[in-house]
């Protein structure tokens, strides 16, 4: 059963659809993609790949954020490790 | 498989619905109206909010564009106006607007129809005239290139910005891609994607509109709220797994899907153009609503994720909850599980039953917020009465 949920192709994180504890795999389509390397929330995002400073975080297929650190595939993505920049303009 | 059908109007454009509507032209003669649809089963009837009281500019062009809108929109055969006969919008200062409104409109005014009891007698025998006359009349087929389907999104969860929108958003592709024309508001929500949006423009101009309603959205937000603009984006957002201001409106912006935006239009404005068209409209539901269907939106697709019952008269609106535990809960509001996308359903899958269920409501089958009587019709104004 799938517990992550991919909006668009191009996203580079997925959605939560249930809390994933620490080491849990990862289920898109039915596919084990990794394991978790952390606890992901319900309704937060997971990292789908290797993400570096200041690269886009897509969602949407568009840019949500940037990251401010390096993300491992498989972290937790949320305000600890990206910025927004729209609001603070 | 696709085929809809509806009533053809004077003017070219197509209503799914054929209802006779009451009318009061200002909130002094509710009362009125509301005997009207009491005594005529089958009358559609709005609850007037305003009508008065408001004389800038910008208030007045508003109340009577959506006030015109109501009385021209395309699923409404018929009217029943009822005026008081001292208000600003009068029954002789709509008189442009329903003369050339291309369907019988009949008019009483309760000063000098015979104060509040016999105007209602006047109008309820009006209406049940009027309405055996539209009941009467048959469907005919219609084109996609005349339906015009408004998306809206309210009381959203964190899941209503990755299934319900998306799933909306889907379905308004399809729309434009039948050459039919998909349109949304809530500028306020719009904030901090403005440069997507101006992206898929498609001319500069439509982009430079985009831009502009979008840094308006965002000033208007910060006067009124000040310091606490930064809560648009709320602790409950976050708490939710929303990251970004960008995150949250890319979540609401979703439900108009994907295609070129071919033009922006004022609150309650009619579009010219065709395919996807933004509303620079309020955030707020009801509000939202109105301005949507007085720009002559026939349908509404809304997404809920807290859940909300709220219709519009004269507009069918289906119901999509963003996750299963809604839709149970409220059971008889909800039209769609797009909860579904969370248990192993696909989007394409979902989407074709939306398109399934859409055609449905199209050819007459009545949505939840039809069948309960859910009908709200609230309007915006940008200054307090005096």
């Amino acid at each position: 059963m799938d517990n992550i949920l991919v909006v668009h192709p191009r996203d580079n994180v997925g959605i939560a659809l249930k809390t994933i504890a620490a080491g849990e795999p990862v289920i898109a389509q039915g596919k084990e993609l990794f394991c978790a390397l952390e606890e992901i929330p319900v309704s937060h995002k997971v990292a789908l790949a290797d993400i570096a400073p200041d690269e886009e975080i897509i969602k949407y297929g568009e840019p949500i954020a940037v990251s401010t650190q390096p993300i491992q595939k498989g972290r937790w993505v949320h305000t600890h490790n990206l910025a927004s920049g729209a609001w603070k303009r | 498989m696709n085929d809809i059908s509806g009533f053809i109007r004077p003017d070219g454009r197509v209503g799914i619905r054929n209802h006779l509507l009451v009318m009061p032209t200002v909130s002094c003669v509710n009362g009125v109206a509301q005997r009207i649809a009491r005594d005529v089963p089958g009358a559609v009837s709005v609850v007037n909010p305003h009508g008065c009281g408001r004389g800038g500019p910008r208030d007045l062009e508003i109340l009577f564009r959506i006030l015109s809108g109501l009385i021209r929109h395309p699923n409404v055969g018929g009217v029943v106006l009822i005026g008081l006969g001292c208000e600003v919008s009068s029954i002789a200062n709509l008189r442009p607007v329903v003369q050339d409104a291309g369907k019988p409109v009949e008019m009483f005014n309760v000063q000098t129809d015979g104060g509040s009891l016999e105007t209602a007698r006047k109008g309820a025998e009006a209406a049940r005239r009027m309405l055996a006359e539209l009941q009467g009349r048959p469907r005919e087929p219609i084109a996609w290139e005349k339906i015009m389907v408004a998306m809206e999104c309210g009381g959203s969860d964190a899941l209503s910005g990755v299934t319900a929108n998306v799933a909306l958003g889907a379905v308004a592709d399809w729309l434009v891609e039948k050459g039919a024309t998909v349109i949304f508001g809530e500028n306020t929500e719009m904030i901090g994607t403005a440069e997507v949006l101006a992206r898929r423009a498609k001319n500069e101009l439509v982009a430079g509109q985009i831009r502009q309603m979008v840094s308006r959205a965002e000033k208007l937000t910060r006067e009124i709220v000040g310091e606490l603009a930064s809560l648009v984006i709320s602790p409950g957002n976050m708490d939710g797994g929303i990251s970004t201001i960008a995150e949250k409106s890319m979540g609401c912006i979703v439900k108009g899907g994907t295609t070129t935006i071919h033009q922006v239009v004022d609150y309650g404005e009619a579009p010219t153009e065709r395919g996807l068209i933004l509303q620079d409209g309020p955030g707020y539901d009801c509000d939202s609503m109105a301005g949507l269907a007085a720009s002559g939106a026939q349908l509404m697709f809304f997404s809920t994720g807290r859940g909300t019952p709220v219709g519009f008269p004269a507009m069918p609106v289906i119901k999509v909850a963003s996750n299963t535990g809604v839709y149970q809960a409220m059971r008889d509001d909800m039209d769609v599980n797009a909860g579904v996308l969370t248990q192993g359903a696909s989007l394409p899958a979902l989407r074709d039953e939306m398109i399934r269920q859409m055609i449905r409501v199209i050819n007459g089958e009545q949505t939840k917020a039809e069948t309960n009587g859910m009908d709200v019709f609230s309007f915006m104004t940008v200054h307090p009465p005096f």
